[in-house]
């Protein structure tokens, strides 16, 4: 593994490669969500989340379906309202003030789970397509910085074709490129993996385990146990919009506090 | 978007400052709206005021007093007493009774001739199919003006009433109009007329009688011959007891007239032909697809199952295709009913060429234009209220 | 999902069951005859009958058009003689049926103009010069050409008002304006229907339903007697221009609810995409989702837009001399008017032809789409 998307991507001095999660993490939070709620009518998908996540902090939520993970990070990014408790990322508040929306967005990258790309746009146009307009890049600086990204994520053939000529894999190692070339400080992955055939998954995997390792803020919504176990300093298992469980993957994985963690390790893990 | 909690957690923040509010999504998309309903409200009000002033200016009466007024002028043709000394108001009903009733003509043809093809467009009868293919794609892509102007010039071409042309002994075609052979009226024909709808009301509750008896004895009554027993052998019926009269009022020449039977006029059959082959095209193109949306298989497995043909029609292809035909032939109808409006082109004294008459009299513009346009948007209105109601009809049907 | 699959590669279609000869080999013409015209005797019997009437139709077509047709003469009474279709009155009479009421004079002009702008049109059409580079200034030098070609009173030409104009030159420019104008307005109308703010909304329904419920006539009445009302004293807008705005209108109401279609048929999560790279509404509207909901939409919208082509002739009703007028007109020529059959199909084929031709590049384009080429 290797940190090269780091030095791209990361204009402060990128971390070394694996620094103990003290020494990564010793700033105080990036992204503090403080009893989050959030209701869709009358039913409410999140019940006061409140959790902080550090610089350089990968956190991997899981939980059965219609847990409320989903939203929640997607709270994150505003692409849902919450309707009560504060989100903090790099000390501005997440309110619906426009300017504050932008600065929050500016910071974080999204993948979606069903990778979300423009299907009317080529490979690279739908990597230069935000920087160009966004951030107001030339077209050439761009391409150029699109390049690098693509080659990151092992598919700079692929720059002329259109979306759905990828396999998925392909397509959501895209989607991550995409995210990059907006340099995120924070990444927020939504089930990355679900729409994906089993053989696709590592390649997208791998991608991620690369961009943990250069230090990126990760949040990822997943299933994938194997990653949460080797990644992430921090696991967290949601139930009916709670957090249930939270904590390092030894103690997740290896003590849980909560039975109904205990149950979902086991119903997950028997595949 | 649900605000629960949302605002008062807000409104408790002390950081509530002038340029959060500014840079507040909410409060931008209020001002927006505002602003929009604003200028709305702002061109409406000075486009208002202009006309008043214009029409003071002009010395044009305002609203809808000359409905009132003595029109002196007539019309040629009118389903109900109607003389140049009736009002305005009277000569629009006038027109809208002619629209409706070219209307009513034409979307009985247009379907007809529209069912017709569109069945023959997917027969696998190739050569059939072609010539239906070509038939519609000439009358949808000639302009329905165009064909209604063709067809009055060449009615108005068609010899005088002395050099008719004999229609196969029952008829005359003449630059006057077709002049046919009817039944001489008697007054056995109101009691067939009744027996006609006595007779379509017993075959729908013959036909609801028997999905229950199917429904709840297992039972399968054809109701297909009975209903059309009923339909046709009641006004039969009744014609057999009024003494079967026979009696038929041929059209006899007179001078450059006809005497007797029925004359439909020059400008009424332009127009009728014209508007009805131009939507008869576009209806045969929403039936075939109607009809293809049937899948094949569905078919073979009902024969499979031993339906009988008939059985598999009505109750395999038939209610499939009908949820795809229904929706977009009703807006076929309403755009054939619009189209009726170039009535003026061969002067047929429709409801938009009488408005037309009533605005170059009066010089009320504005008010023959708004009870044009009011007439068409009821209609409009009336028809897609039929469809939403059919449409969920059908969709209760699907669960 | 329909744009997205629109680019997923060809799937291989399951084989039709195994083939006993080679597939490449053409199936033999009595089988095939066989096969499609006489499978039963009702259908036999359907193939004689249609196959009667239509070399019965053939032969009278071939007859009365060809045969013993008259195609050129200055003289009426030739025509007269002659049993058949008399084309020499199109030959005759094409001047004021293509022109109107033109200056017979310059008709030249009208020539060099419909040259300009046929070959404008098919320039654009081509997706190699679809770039603002190009079609920007091409557009810019073909309408002021045409301008001048049209209005003249510069560079030593007649002028000539509006009022004048006629035939298929006015019959292009009515077509071209209507599209020209009307599909901003749709999308800007499509757009506000689907807008979250409830004003945006409520003014483009209400605008919207009410004019798809009334009949074309309807509104170009309200641009000819209603509009001049509307103006403050003393301000005039051109007769040619009102009535182009009105069926432009008239069409985007129409196209705009297709449009609307194309934008329902964009999933939440291209918009979700977009503004996860905090693109702003506009953005994400112009490069993103209209782009798809243009092409998702576009069999309905070359429909509508054949649909105004023909919906140019209804000028006839407020009086502007397209071809359809101008041809009614020539057709009162007492010399000349029994022949009107003829004078009418040649309209016809006119309007056939341009529909013809628009179906046919739409079509082109759908594949276009379909390959990914655009």
């Amino acid at each position: 593994m290797s940190n090269i998307i780091a030095q791209t991507q990361s204009p402060s001095p990128s971390p070394s490669p694996s620094p103990s999660p003290s020494q990564r993490l010793d700033q105080g939070p990036m992204i503090k969500l403080r009893d989050v709620s959030k209701w869709y009518g009358h039913f409410q998908v999140l019940h006061d989340v409140s959790l902080d996540v550090r610089k350089g902090e990968r956190v991997v939520i899981c939980g059965p379906s219609g847990s409320g993970k989903s939203t929640l990070i997607r709270c994150i990014n505003r692409l849902e309202e919450h309707q009560k408790g504060e989100i903090i990322v790099n000390g501005i508040e997440m309110t619906d003030n426009v300017k504050n929306i932008e600065k929050i967005r500016r910071n974080i990258g999204m993948v979606f789970q069903s990778f979300n790309l423009f299907p009317h746009l080529n490979v690279l146009d739908n990597l230069t397509i935000g920087p160009m307009l966004v951030r107001h890049m030339k077209k050439k600086d761009a391409e150029e910085l699109a390049m690098q990204f693509l080659e990151k994520v092992r598919i700079p053939e692929q720059a002329q074709k259109y979306p759905l000529q990828l396999s998925g894999g392909q397509q959501q190692r895209v989607a991550i490129a995409r995210s990059l070339c907006m340099q995120p400080e924070i990444m927020l992955f939504d089930e990355p993996t679900s729409a994906l055939d089993p053989e696709m998954i590592k390649e997208v995997l791998d991608t991620m385990i690369e961009l943990a390792d250069s230090g990126m803020t990760m949040i990822c919504v997943t299933h994938e146990m194997g990653f949460a176990r080797t990644v992430a300093d921090n696991v967290i298992l949601m139930a009916d919009g709670k957090t249930v469980e939270s904590g390092t993957p030894e103690e997740f994985f290896g003590n849980p506090k909560n039975p109904r963690t205990r149950l979902f390790l086991e119903q997950i893990l028997k595949h | 978007m649900t605000h629960i909690d949302g605002s008062d957690q807000r409104g408790a923040k002390p950081r509530q400052t002038l340029s959060t509010l500014l840079y507040s999504k909410s409060f931008r998309t209020a001002v927006t709206q505002v602003v929009m309903a604003a200028v709305v409200i702002f061109i409406g009000l000075f486009l208002y005021q202009n006309v008043v002033e214009n029409l003071r200016a002009q010395n044009i009466a305002t609203g809808f007093g000359f409905l009132e007024q003595t029109s002196q002028f007539d019309i040629g043709e009118k389903m109900i007493t109607y003389s140049a000394r009736d009002s305005y108001g009277r000569a629009f009903v006038v027109g809208l009774l002619n629209t409706l009733s070219v209307s009513a003509a034409g979307i009985f043809l247009a379907t007809l001739i529209g069912f017709t093809v569109g069945i023959s467009r997917i027969s696998s009868n190739w050569l059939l199919s072609k010539v239906a293919t070509g038939y519609v794609e000439i009358v949808r892509n000639i302009p329905v003006i165009l064909q209604v102007i063709f067809w009055s010039v060449l009615l108005r071409n068609l010899p005088n009433a002395r050099n008719a042309v004999e229609v196969y002994g029952v008829g005359f075609l003449t630059n006057r109009g077709l002049t046919f052979a009817v039944p001489a009226t008697h007054p056995i024909h109101s009691t067939m007329g009744i027996a006609l709808v006595a007779g379509i009301v017993l075959a729908i509750l013959g036909s609801i009688w028997a999905r229950r008896h199917r429904e709840s004895t297992g039972t399968y009554v054809n109701m297909l011959w009975p209903s059309i027993g009923l339909v046709i052998g009641l006004p039969v019926l009744a014609w057999l007891f009024g003494g079967a009269p026979t009696a038929i009022s041929y059209p006899v020449q007179k001078g450059f007239n006809f005497q007797g039977g029925v004359t439909i006029s020059p400008e009424f059959t332009a127009l009728l032909i014209g508007i009805a082959l131009y939507a008869s095209g576009f209806i045969a193109e929403i039936v075939r697809a109607g009809l293809q949306a049937t899948p094949k298989g569905q078919i073979e497995a009902a024969r499979s199952m031993g339906f009988r043909p008939w059985f598999v029609t009505r109750y395999v292809v038939l209610p499939q295709a009908l949820r795809v035909i229904v929706p977009p032939l009703t807006s076929q109808y309403v755009s054939l009913i619009k189209n009726s409006s170039i009535a003026v082109v061969v002067g047929y004294p429709d409801l938009v060429n009488i408005g037309n008459t009533v605005m170059n009299q009066t010089g009320q513009a504005v008010e023959a234009i708004a009870v044009m346009m009011l007439v068409y948007l009821t209609i409009s209105l009336i028809t897609s209220t039929f469809m939403n109601f059919y449409n969920r009809l059908v969709a209760i049907k699907e669960r | 999902m329909t744009t997205q699959s629109q680019h997923a590669p060809k799937m291989a279609t399951p084989l039709e069951p195994v083939m006993q000869f080679d597939p490449n080999a053409k199936v033999p013409f009595a089988k095939w005859v066989q096969k499609h015209l006489f499978t039963s005797l009702w259908q036999s019997l359907m193939t004689l009958v249609v196959a009667a009437l239509l070399l019965r139709f053939a032969w009278f077509v071939l007859k009365w058009g060809v045969i013993d047709a008259v195609f050129y003469t200055p003289d009426p009474d030739v025509c007269r003689a002659a049993a058949g279709a008399c084309w020499a009155v199109i030959v005759e009479k094409h001047r004021p049926m293509l022109f109107g009421l033109y200056p017979y004079d310059e008709h030249w002009r009208l020539v060099i103009m419909m040259v300009v702008y046929l070959s404008t049109i098919v320039a654009s059409l081509m997706p190699k010069l679809w770039n603002f580079k190009i079609l920007i200034p091409l557009w810019i030098l073909s309408v002021t050409s045409i301008g001048i070609l049209m209005f003249g009173g510069v560079l030593g030409l007649v002028y000539v008002p509006t009022s004048e104009w006629g035939g298929l030159p006015l019959t292009m420019i009515l077509f071209s304006g209507t599209v020209l104008i009307g599909m901003p307005v749709a999308v800007v109308l499509a757009l506000g229907r689907r807008s979250p703010m409830p004003v945006a909304r409520g003014v483009s329904v209400v605008f919207i339903e009410a004019l798809r419920g009334v009949p074309l006539i309807t509104i170009l009445f309200v641009a000819v007697n209603v509009f001049p009302l509307f103006l403050p004293a003393g301000v005039e807008v051109n007769k040619l221009l009102r009535i182009t705005v009105g069926i432009a209108i008239f069409f985007a109401c129409y196209q705009a609810e297709v449009i609307r279609g194309g934008l329902q048929a964009i999933p939440t999560g291209q918009y979700e995409a977009a503004a996860s790279l905090n693109m702003s509404y506009w953005q994400t509207t112009r490069k993103i989702i209209l782009p798809q909901a243009l092409r998702i939409s576009l069999p309905a919208i070359t429909n509508h837009i054949i649909a105004a082509m023909k919906n140019t002739s209804f000028v006839i009703i407020i009086g502007l001399f397209d071809i359809l007028t101008a041809t009614t007109a020539v057709m009162q020529d007492p010399l000349w008017r029994r022949y009107y059959i003829e004078a009418y199909l040649f309209v016809a084929a006119v309007y056939l032809f341009f529909g013809y031709a628009l179906s046919l590049y739409a079509r082109q384009v759908e594949k276009w789409i379909n390959s990914g080429r655009i």
